[in-house]
C-alpha cells in the first residue's frame, strides 16, 4: 500500500510552485528593503555621528583601530536640536501649518466629494478627471502660479486696487497665509479622491430608509453619511497632513523669512550648511512625529489593498 | 445637502472648488501670451515667450533628461508595482507580507525630504563600500523614482486586481495552464487598463519630482523641475509661463483621450451585455 497519498511528481510540482512564489515575492521585497527600509537605518546611523570637513562630511560610527572595533555614538545632534529654539519652532510651525491646511482641505474637499458622489453616473468620471487633472500637471508650476497672483504687483492686488477696496497693495506673498493657501491648493485633489471613492460606495438605501422614517436630510447627513465616510476622511487627512509637514517647495516659494518649516530647515542644513548629521537628526525627529499618522494611514491602505482578493 | 436636484450647498462648493483649482492655471496660460514681463500689465498678445523657450538650450536638455528618466522609472515602477500588488493581494499567508505592504504604502505619504536624504545616504555608503554608484546621476534618480512610483502603481493595480474574477483564473489552471501562462493570458488582459494608468501616473510623478531628484542627482544631471525651480526662485518668469501652458495642455490632452477611451469601453461593455 502506498502510504503517501500524494504522488511524488505532484509534490515536486507543488514544491517548485512554492519556490516560484517565493521568488516572485522576493523581488519587490528585496528592492524595497534595499532602497526604502535600509536607507532609514542609515539616516539613524548618520544622525549619531558628528560632522567633519571631509567627503562624506561625517565621522564613521564604527572605527577599527589597533584591532579593536570601537563604536562612537554621538547624541550631540539631538541635544543640539533641543537646545536651539529655531528647530523646536520649525517643528511646531510645520505641524501647525499642516494642520490648518488639512482642515481647510477637508472643509473644501468634503462637499466637493459629496456633490461628485451624488452626481449622475456619466458625470462622475468627468468630475473625477477634472479634480485629479491639476495634480497630474506640475506641482512646482501650480505653486509658482500663486507667486504671480499673490505678489505685491500681482493679479489679486491689482484687482483689489482697481476695485478700490484697498489703497495700497496687501502683503500676501511671502507670508504664512500664502504657505497655507499653497498647501491647500496643491493637496486638495488628494483630499477629494479618497472621500469620493468612499462616498460613492455608500449604500443609498440607508439614506432612503432614514428619510422614510422621517429623518431630515441634515440629520441623515450627520447620523449616517458622515460616520460611514470616516475611513475616507481619515485617509484624505493623512494624505494631506503627512507630506505637508515635510513640505519644502511651498514654504520656499511662497513663504517669507519668518516662515519656519522643518522641510525647509532640513534642506538648508543639508545643502547650505552641509551638515549631514544634523539634517539626519532632523529627519529622524520628523519621522518620530509622523509615526502615528503614518501607521494610521498604513492600516487604512492595507485594508483597501486586500479587501476581497 | 441631500436634495438631488436644484442648487445645494455641496454643488456650489464643487463649482467653487473647481474654480479654485483651475483659475491659477488659467492665469498662467493667459499670461504666457502677454508681451510684457510684468503680471500686472497686459501689453498685448505675443508668442514671444514660446520662441524664447524653444531657444533655451538649458531647458531643452533638461526636458530631454526628465523625459528619459520618467520613461525608464515609469516602466520599471509598472513592473515592480504590479508584482507588489499581485503578491500582496494573492499570497495571503506569505511570511513578510505585512512588512512588504508597509514598505509599499509608506512612500505614498513619506515627506520627500526624508526619502531624498535617506536615499542619498544609501548611495554614498554603497559607493564607499562597493564602489558603485561611482557618481550620482541618471541611474540614482531612476532608482529613487522607481521606488516611490512603484507604491502608486501598486495602489492602482491592486484596486483592479480585487475586481478580477478569480474563477476564470482557476478554470484556466484546472484546464492545465501554468500559473505564469494564466497570468499572461487571463489576468494581464483584465488588469491592463490599470497598468496603463499606473504607468501614466508614475510618468507624471517622476517628471514632476524636484526634491528627491535634487538630493540624489549629481553634477551634469539636471532635470526639468530643477531648472524651473532655480528660475522661479528669482521671481515670475514668462518663459516658465509658456512652459507651464505646454505642460497643462499636454496633460489635458492625455486626460481627454483617457476619458474618451474609458467612455467608449463603458458603452461597448453595456451594449455587449444587452445583445
Amino acid at each position: 500500500m502506498n502510504r503517501n497519498p500524494i504522488p511524488a511528481p505532484l509534490t515536486a510540482r507543488v514544491r517548485t510552485l512554492l519556490f516560484h512564489r517565493r521568488v516572485l515575492f522576493g523581488i519587490p521585497f528585496a528592492w524595497l528593503l534595499l532602497f526604502f527600509l535600509l536607507p532609514f537605518a542609515l539616516i539613524l546611523k548618520i544622525s549619531l555621528t558628528s560632522a567633519v570637513m571631509a567627503i562624506p562630511p561625517y565621522e564613521p560610527v564604527f572605527r577599527l583601530a589597533e584591532n579593536t572595533l570601537s563604536v562612537v555614538v554621538n547624541f550631540g545632534n539631538y541635544l543640539f536640536l533641543l537646545s536651539d529654539s529655531l528647530y523646536v519652532a520649525a517643528y511646531w510651525g510645520s505641524v501647525k501649518t499642516a494642520l490648518i491646511s488639512t482642515i481647510a482641505c477637508l472643509l473644501i474637499g468634503y462637499p466637493m466629494a459629496y456633490a461628485m458622489a451624488r452626481a449622475p453616473k456619466h458625470w462622475q468620471l468627468v468630475l473625477l478627471l477634472l479634480v485629479m487633472l491639476p495634480s497630474w500637471t506640475s506641482f512646482l508650476i501650480r505653486v509658482y502660479a500663486w507667486m504671480g497672483i499673490l505678489g505685491n504687483q500681482g493679479l489679486l492686488n491689482s484687482l483689489l486696487l482697481w476695485l478700490g477696496l484697498i489703497d495700497e497693495p496687501l502683503k500676501m506673498l511671502n507670508t504664512n497665509f500664502a504657505v497655507i493657501l499653497g498647501i491647500t491648493y496643491a493637496y486638495l485633489p488628494f483630499m477629494v479622491l479618497p472621500i469620493f471613492t468612499n462616498l460613492v460606495k455608500l449604500d443609498l438605501r440607508l439614506l432612503e430608509a432614514a428619510s422614510d422614517l422621517g429623518c431630515r436630510s441634515i440629520t441623515t447627513f450627520w447620523a449616517i453619511t458622515l460616520p460611514l465616510s470616516k475611513a475616507g476622511i481619515l485617509a484624505g487627512c493623512m494624505l494631506v497632513f503627512i507630506p505637508a509637514v515635510g513640505e519644502f517647495v511651498i514654504p520656499e516659494l511662497l513663504g517669507g523669512p519668518d516662515t519656519l518649516m522643518i522641510g525647509k530647515v532640513l534642506w538648508e542644513e543639508f545643502f547650505n550648511n552641509r551638515d549631514w548629521p544634523v539634517a539626519s537628526a532632523l529627519a529622524i525627529v520628523m519621522l518620530a512625529l509622523l509615526l502615528v499618522p503614518i501607521v494610521l494611514f498604513h492600516r487604512f491602505q492595507s485594508r483597501e489593498m486586500s479587501k476581497n482578493g | 445637502m441631500v436634495n438631488a436636484r436644484g442648487i445645494s450647498f455641496s454643488k456650489v462648493m464643487l463649482i467653487l472648488g473647481l474654480l479654485f483649482l483651475y483659475l491659477p492655471m488659467f492665469v498662467l496660460i493667459v499670461y504666457s501670451f502677454n508681451a510684457s514681463r510684468l503680471v500686472s500689465v497686459w501689453a498685448g498678445f505675443s508668442t514671444h515667450w514660446y520662441s524664447a523657450l524653444f531657444e533655451d538650450q538649458q531647458i531643452l536638455s533638461a526636458v530631454w533628461m526628465s523625459l528619459k528618466i520618467a520613461f525608464y522609472s515609469a516602466s520599471m515602477a509598472m513592473c515592480l508595482g504590479t508584482l507588489c500588488a499581485f503578491v500582496i493581494t494573492r499570497f495571503k499567508r506569505m511570511r513578510g507580507r505585512t512588512l512588504l505592504s508597509g514598505m509599499i504604502t509608506a512612500p505614498l505619504v513619506m515627506p520627500e525630504v526624508i526619502t531624498g536624504l535617506s536615499l542619498l545616504l544609501l548611495f554614498v555608503q554603497l559607493a564607499e563600500l562597493t564602489g558603485w554608484p561611482a557618481d550620482r546621476g541618471m541611474v540614482t534618480i531612476w532608482i529613487a523614482h522607481t521606488t516611490f512610483c512603484s507604491a502608486y502603481v501598486a495602489v492602482v493595480v491592486s484596486a483592479r486586481l480585487q475586481e478580477v474574477d478569480r474563477s476564470i483564473e482557476e478554470a484556466a489552471m484546472d484546464l492545465g495552464c501554468t500559473p505564469l501562462k494564466t497570468f499572461f493570458v487571463v489576468t494581464l488582459p483584465v488588469i491592463a487598463p490599470a497598468l496603463v494608468s499606473g504607468w501614466l501616473l508614475a510618468f507624471t510623478l517622476s517628471l514632476d519630482d524636484l526634491v528627491i531628484a535634487s538630493f540624489v542627482s549629481g553634477p551634469g544631471s539636471t532635470t526639468l523641475p530643477m531648472v524651473v525651480f532655480s528660475s522661479v526662485r528669482m521671481g515670475v518668469s514668462p518663459k516658465i509661463n509658456a512652459l507651464a501652458t505646454l505642460i497643462i495642455l499636454t496633460v489635458s490632452l492625455v486626460a481627454f483621450i483617457a476619458w474618451y477611451v474609458m467612455r467608449r469601453n463603458e458603452k461597448r461593455r453595456r451594449s455587449g451585455r444587452l445583445s
